[in-house]
């Protein structure tokens, strides 16, 4: 998985069953002062629900939390604890005042709670999280942005990227940051970069939300003239008309170039990353194909063997078993 | 409540036993309602006086018991759990026997069980109708696709009273499924979540009751594994979402 929330989800089932069981046990003696929960243990449960919501529908999940909670303290709490969590793992992406741009949230890009750097425009915005907007921006200093030695190679990264977003994701965003030795000054030194791409598709008139997300951490390999790739994709879909049907993939890839000019490194790069990332596509355009017909039939045959519906009027004239496992053939 | 049941539609189904847990903390007032609306997976007992497995819900439940459809009798043992009426046996047994076979038609595999009942006010009466099945490679699943397939199938239908020769029946359905495809290459591919629908007739009852239901949910299968693959393609966050026509060649 790309994000890691802080409480483990197996520590947390543990800790909401023994609360559950309890909780339920008192309803069922119909004790009149069934325990309350501690604030804490609230606010935990909130926490969950928020960090669980699907692409684009925090706002809703917490909507609901609220009125379940009735408790605005408690929930200001989960809130600002659960808000940044999810924002970063979703990466999403605010818009800037004064038109500067758009801004990702993310863990590689968090200078602090509330203060993210865009390093395309050296910039850093100031991020109200439970609102999901951008308050302020500001210009990088330069202990914020990384030498002109790696710059060279993020931005040319970059331009590379942007352009592949342009041309491949309609509502995509992506962005190069710098995570390892950013004060690197010169060849002979090495350099982690991370690319990330975040795209999202809201559709609530549809009943369907999607989201893609790929992070390519770039290892930068001076002494071995050599540049690694680790690509992680993850896909999400949630649809929720008369019910709840969600999707969840994930997809791990390894690949490497030669560690070469700026420029250079960036087109290959870039073509790496736009390779893996259409191979993919077409492995899951080809499981999507496949599930009606043959992996759903694992589960239930669109006809019966027999290719007609099933004789439900036979049971009313003939002995039961008898007959109808003559006529469908069982035990043929 | 509405806001308890709009979480439970936005959560990661494959954490709703999770999400139910932290929703009964929370509202343990509301228990009752909660663990009756809230659609979770069918657990299976074994009937040990017949041998064969019978599915657990709300509807063969009296206390902590569950009522087996096959012996009629109640597991943990009970001393005067509730039970259908002599004729609603008869037509529960032939329902489990019919409904057994249907099941292994479409199934290949799987437990079902039948339950009804009367209902406490008016006539007619209410039966559910379950399946629960395992295609996964190291279940049921003969081809091999699916590291994991779980398909549970819950069919309520309440039956009115006779009025001229025709019944009214009200099938509610819901479909639970989990399934994660086994495809190195494109990693894990996790799919599951659970739909409902509803289907209201007015049928003639010449050919009997379990003819009628039978046939309605036979259609309403068929319908909701049709939806399955609907929702796919709504969900195909490749075509509606993140690449543009140009970029199919690619």
């Amino acid at each position: 998985m790309l994000h890691s929330p802080e409480i483990p989800d197996s520590f947390y089932l543990g800790f909401v069953f023994s609360l559950c069981i309890f909780g339920a046990a008192m309803a069922e003696q119909k004790q009149s002062e069934p325990e309350e929960l501690s604030k804490k243990q609230r606010k935990e449960i909130a926490k969950w629900f928020l960090i669980n919501s699907p692409p684009g529908e925090i706002q809703y999940v917490a909507k609901d939390v609220e009125s379940l909670l009735m408790d605005e303290h408690v929930y200001e709490m989960a809130v600002s604890e659960a808000f940044p969590l999810y924002n970063k793992t979703h990466m999403i992406c605010l818009e800037m005042p004064n038109r500067s741009g758009e801004v990702l949230i993310t863990a590689f890009g968090e200078l602090d709670g509330s203060h993210y750097l865009d390093p395309r425009n050296a910039q850093v915005a100031t991020v109200d999280h439970v609102k999901q907007v951008c308050s302020m921006v500001r210009p990088a200093t330069d202990d914020e942005l990384p030498s002109s030695y790696v710059e060279e190679f993020r931005g040319a990264l970059d331009a590379e990227l942007v352009r592949y977003i342009s041309e491949a994701y309609p509502k995509g965003i992506c962005s190069v940051y710098c995570i390892s030795r950013k004060d690197a000054e010169g060849p002979g030194s090495d350099f982690e970069l991370v690319a990330v791409i975040s795209a999202g598709k809201h559709s609530p008139q549809n009943f369907c939300n999607g989201s893609w997300r790929s992070v390519w951490r770039i290892e930068f390999k001076d002494e071995l003239q050599l540049v690694e790739l680790i690509g992680k994709i993850e896909v999400d879909a949630h649809y929720f008309e008369e019910g709840n049907v969600q999707l969840d993939t994930n997809h791990e890839c390894k690949d490497s170039t030669i560690f070469q000019l700026a420029e250079e490194c960036a087109v290959s790069l870039a073509n790496i990353i736009r390779h893996h990332e259409s191979e993919y596509i077409a492995a899951l355009e080809a499981s999507y194909s496949n599930l009606p017909d043959t992996t759903f039939k694992d589960l239930r045959r669109k006809l019966p063997v027999t290719r007609t519906l099933f004789p439900w009027h036979n049971t009313l004239q003939f002995s039961l078993t008898r007959d109808l496992t003559k006529e469908l053939g069982i035990g043929n | 409540m509405e806001a308890a049941m709009d979480l439970m539609r936005r959560m990661p189904p494959k954490q709703s036993q999770t999400a139910l847990s932290s929703l009964l903390a929370l509202l343990p007032e509301h228990s009752q309602e909660l663990l009756s609306r809230v659609d979770q997976p069918l657990e299976v007992l074994c009937d040990v006086e017949s041998g064969k497995e019978f599915l657990l819900c709300d509807y063969n439940r009296d206390g902590d018991s569950h009522r087996s459809p096959w012996s009629n009798k109640y597991h943990p043992p009970l001393d005067d759990g509730c039970q259908p009426s002599a004729d609603l046996r008869k037509l529960e047994v032939e329902a489990n026997d019919v409904f057994a076979v249907y099941r292994d038609q479409y199934y290949e595999g799987g437990i079902s069980s039948v339950y009804m009942w009367e209902p406490d006010e008016g006539e007619g009466f209410a039966s559910c109708f379950l399946i629960k099945k395992d295609g996964s490679k190291s279940g049921q699943g003969r081809r091999g696709y699916l590291q994991e397939g779980l398909w549970d199938a819950i069919h309520v239908i309440e039956v009115g009273a006779e009025d001229e020769g025709t019944a009214r029946y009200r099938l509610t359905s819901t479909v639970m499924l989990s399934l994660t495809t086994s495809d190195t290459d494109a990693g894990t591919f996790n799919l599951s979540g659970s739909i409902t629908r509803q289907m209201i007739l007015d049928l003639a009852v010449s050919e009997g009751h379990l003819c009628n239901m039978g046939r309605m949910i036979e259609e309403m299968e068929g319908k909701l594994r049709n939806s399955l693959d609907q929702i796919l393609d709504t969900t195909n966050v490749l075509k509606i979402a993140f690449f543009s026509d140009q970029n199919a060649q690619l």
